[in-house]
């Protein structure tokens, strides 16, 4: 596969490691107190699992799988609205696969499929579109899921919509906006995040400057990477080479696909079809300020909330739960009570096991017979 | 939400602006092109795009792709070099 | 639309065609009995009468297996339901070392399918079943009403004898046994999730659902075969758990040396899936003795239903199932809970 092969490399991987191994060597940092990279994408968590980049770092690095699963960070609360909007018998729900299995309150979006509920996995909300052309006398919802990698694909279906004056597609807007995340991350008293992995789809979208503030504003360097095992190591080692460096910069490693100034069409979309709306609250994160996307007042129709008034909910985690800790980089999610125990993939307390890119759920598959859970041992 | 892949662009809609074809591993599949599409598409055809969710949101530049490995395989090189080097000063 | 039209007309199968009358009858005349055609059905009996003799000369033990097909789409691009239900239950038969020999169906019908749905089907079991030299000798017809079946559900059994010689069980997979498989993984299950959740992907594959008794039938003069098994639901991965369950082994996968076609490896790309989890209908693992591995891969490449056969492994005494990544690194391989789903994060 062009584009992608030669970003697997294992010769180069190995290339890149034997730098790695040496330049971690002349880091102020040890495998006791090892330097911890956090990454906030599930596309990355994914790969360093599946290539075993965790395995393959020196003793004096260490990955951090940060909040960047926007199903991750999902309140719980969110699920049970669109499992009742899902049951008006008018509604066909449309939703990403990745959403299908996390669990509300009152059972997950599958459960209601199960009860009768018309739900259907769709690849992209144009085929959510073309369901609602096609069954003009049905309400079709599309689960708008996601950070600014997918932002813009919503904002010009919408758009679509508009012009085709379409009054039977609206969308649960559950969108998410990076930075607003990242900043709530920096300023929580005992996070230890020494440096950080950007997401590469999100900013191509975004571009590097939004970046900036956790240079100025935190002291951390950054590095916006690629997917491939080659991306990864290469960005880790340009994070290292700046520690070494004394510098603390925004940096792109995948140039190829990300523009310094991101998809200027697609922030243009974005700008004309959402708009922040005020704080929000985020599982395992809390209230972050400035967090929540809405729909703009020209697009406020397209709003399903407003169409089929879901009750608020509020859903309050079980205390045992540990998913803002693992969330944060505060534990690992073997330390968590109910890993392996009362939270499994096929028994998911939360999003983060159900997810297959949740930390827990990466961990439970690819680790956790490795590593025993050690009560005796200080977590963090 | 990340998974985004590349292909390339093998033909326009013959209707829509804003659609064209777009080839992965042999399989093609329609996909939208109006976040990348400045002026005129046909210029699209034959270049390379990441596609997320149907869309493609991003070009891809083969000049950076090619510098990126070029670099890698340089650095191949030097780790090569200073294995050697460092051979030869063990030996003596 | 893979079907055959005989008559085309808006006729559909009605409760009538169920209730055991004239119009069930006829259909069973002109549909089933016409197309399935060999002696044993042709004595009209309630059942089929067979020679026991005949069997015992193929072998000692009598192999018999069933399976109920229920698959949506009921056309794909490869085969139908009728095809898979005689392909599926003939591989159940053949791994055992069989030579498969005859089958019963039994058809349970949703009141509104179009006959000429039924008829395509229909014709597709026989086809398949006669190349393969299988008689379909003895069957069943239930009509319910709407909504009480998707469209056609159907359920085959089948007999073939076993060869004195042979003895294929997943029990007895050894440590230091080759785990082959025979072509590339997942083509039906890509094929079927592309259809079935209108992925819109145009993929140039189709369905691998094929008869393989035919490519494992030389194997069974072979010593050092341990174990075959046919891929289907749950993919390649299912059937390592069930060699490894059965023999207490464990084994490792090179994951570098898993066959998938370009176009089953862009969909599991862009969907965030593995082919390790996808259905297959025409593949087969097996299990096999170092020694054997050369003389078993070169059987089945010789055999067009075998030409990309591939070692995909080694069978291990720590009993965990481990996959070998592309940079070295090994990782646990689990069995998903439930049908992997399309992802885009």
């Amino acid at each position: 596969m062009r584009f992608v092969d030669e970003f697997r490399d294992p010769q180069l991987a190995k290339t890149l490691l034997e730098r790695l191994h040496q330049r971690a060597r002349q880091l102020p940092f040890s495998a006791e107190k090892p330097m911890q990279i956090m990454e906030v994408c599930g596309g990355h968590t994914h790969a360093i699992f599946k290539f075993g980049l965790d395995k393959l770092l020196p003793p004096q690095l260490e990955f951090i799988h940060g909040p960047g699963c926007p199903v991750c960070v999902l309140p719980m609360g969110r699920i049970d609205a669109c499992c009742e909007i899902a049951a008006h018998p008018e509604v066909i729900f449309c939703t990403f696969g990745d959403a299908l299995r996390v669990p509300g309150k009152r059972g997950s979006l599958l459960q209601a499929r199960e009860r009768g509920a018309d739900v259907r996995v769709v690849y992209s909300p144009l085929d959510a579109l073309t369901l609602a052309r096609e069954n003009p006398q049905r309400q079709v919802v599309f689960f708008a899921l996601g950070f600014e990698t997918t932002m813009p694909v919503t904002a010009v279906t919408l758009q679509q919509a508009r012009r085709e004056n379409l009054t039977n597609f609206t969308i649960f807007c559950q969108h998410i906006s990076l930075m607003p995340t990242l900043r709530s991350l920096l300023q929580q008293d005992d996070v230890r995040i020494d440096a950080f992995l950007a997401p590469g789809h999100v900013s191509m979208i975004i571009g590097t400057a939004p970046y900036a503030f956790i240079n100025h504003d935190f002291g951390k360097p950054l590095v916006i990477s690629g997917f491939e095992p080659l991306d990864l190591l290469q960005s880790v080692l340009l994070l290292v080479e700046q520690v070494c460096d004394a510098s603390c910069k925004t940096e792109n490693q995948y140039r190829r696909i990300v523009p310094e100034q991101g998809n200027l069409l697609a922030q243009q979309a974005m700008r004309e079809v959402f708009q922040l709306a005020g704080d929000s609250e985020w599982r395992g994160l809390g209230l972050i300020e400035e967090s929540g996307i809405a729909l703009t007042a020209d697009y406020a129709s397209f709003d399903a909330e407003r169409r089929f008034a879901p009750q608020a909910q509020s859903v309050v985690d079980d205390p045992r739960a540990r998913c803002g800790d693992v969330l944060t980089g505060r534990c690992k999610p073997h330390q968590c009570p109910l890993f392996g125990s009362g939270c499994t993939p096929h028994n998911a307390f939360g999003a983060l096991m159900v997810s297959s890119e949740g930390a827990c759920a990466a961990w439970y598959q690819y680790r956790h017979r490795e590593e025993a859970p050690q009560p005796q041992r200080a977590a963090g | 939400m990340c998974i985004g892949i590349p292909g390339q662009i093998v033909a326009l809609h013959e209707q829509y602006r804003d659609r064209a074809w777009a080839e992965v591993c042999g399989m093609r599949r329609e996909i939208n092109i109006a976040l990348v599409s400045e002026g005129d598409p046909q210029r699209l055809i034959g270049c390379w795009v990441l596609i997320h969710v149907g869309f493609a949101l991003s070009r891809l530049d083969e000049q950076e792709a090619q510098e990126t490995l070029a670099a890698l395989h340089a650095m191949e090189e030097v780790e090569a070099d200073v294995a050697m080097f460092l051979n030869a000063g063990e030996t003596r | 639309m893979n079907h055959s039209k005989q008559q085309s007309s808006q006729q559909v199968i009605t409760m009538a065609h169920g209730s055991g009358g004239r119009a069930m009858q006829q259909m069973i005349e002109r549909m089933f009995l016409a197309a399935f055609d060999n002696p044993w059905l042709g004595e009209r009996e309630d059942g089929a009468r067979l020679a026991l003799a005949e069997l015992s000369q193929q072998g000692d033990r009598l192999a018999f297996t069933t399976d109920s097909y229920v698959i949506d789409p009921i056309f794909f691009p490869g085969g139908n339901i009728g095809k898979l239900a005689v392909c599926g239950t003939a591989n159940d038969l053949a791994v055992s070392g069989a030579t498969p020999a005859y089958l019963s169906c039994g058809f349970i019908l949703e009141e509104g399918l179009p006959l000429d749905d039924l008829q395509a089907i229909v014709h597709a079991m026989a086809q398949t079943a006669r190349a393969a030299g299988i008689a379909i000798v003895t069957g069943d017809t239930k009509v319910v009403q709407r909504g009480a079946a998707d469209k056609i559900f159907i359920n085959t059994s089948g007999l073939g004898a076993i060869p004195t010689a042979v003895n294929w069980a997943a029990k007895n997979v050894r440590p230091g046994d080759r785990l082959i498989v025979s072509g590339t993984l997942g083509d039906h299950g890509a094929t079927i999730l592309n259809l079935r959740e209108q992925l819109g992907m145009d993929l140039g594959t189709e369905s691998d659902c094929a008869v393989l008794a035919p490519l494992l039938a030389p194997l069974r003069a072979l010593p050092g075969v341990h174990a075959v098994r046919d891929a289907t639901r749950g993919g390649v991965n299912a059937i390592l758990h069930e060699f490894a369950e059965a023999s207490g082994c464990g084994m490792v996968i090179e994951e570098g040396a898993l066959p998938v076609k370009p176009a089953v490896r862009g969909i599991c790309e862009l969907l965030g899936l593995e082919p390790l989890n996808f259905a297959n209908e025409g593949k087969v693992v097996l299990a096999v003795t170092a020694e054997a591995e050369q003389r078993v891969l070169e059987i089945l490449r010789a055999h067009p239903l075998g030409v990309d056969a591939a070692t995909i492994g080694e069978v291990t005494s720590t009993p965990e199932i481990c996959l070998r990544g592309l940079l070295g690194v090994s990782r646990q391989l689990m069995l998903p809970h439930a049908e992997p789903l399309p992802r885009i994060c």
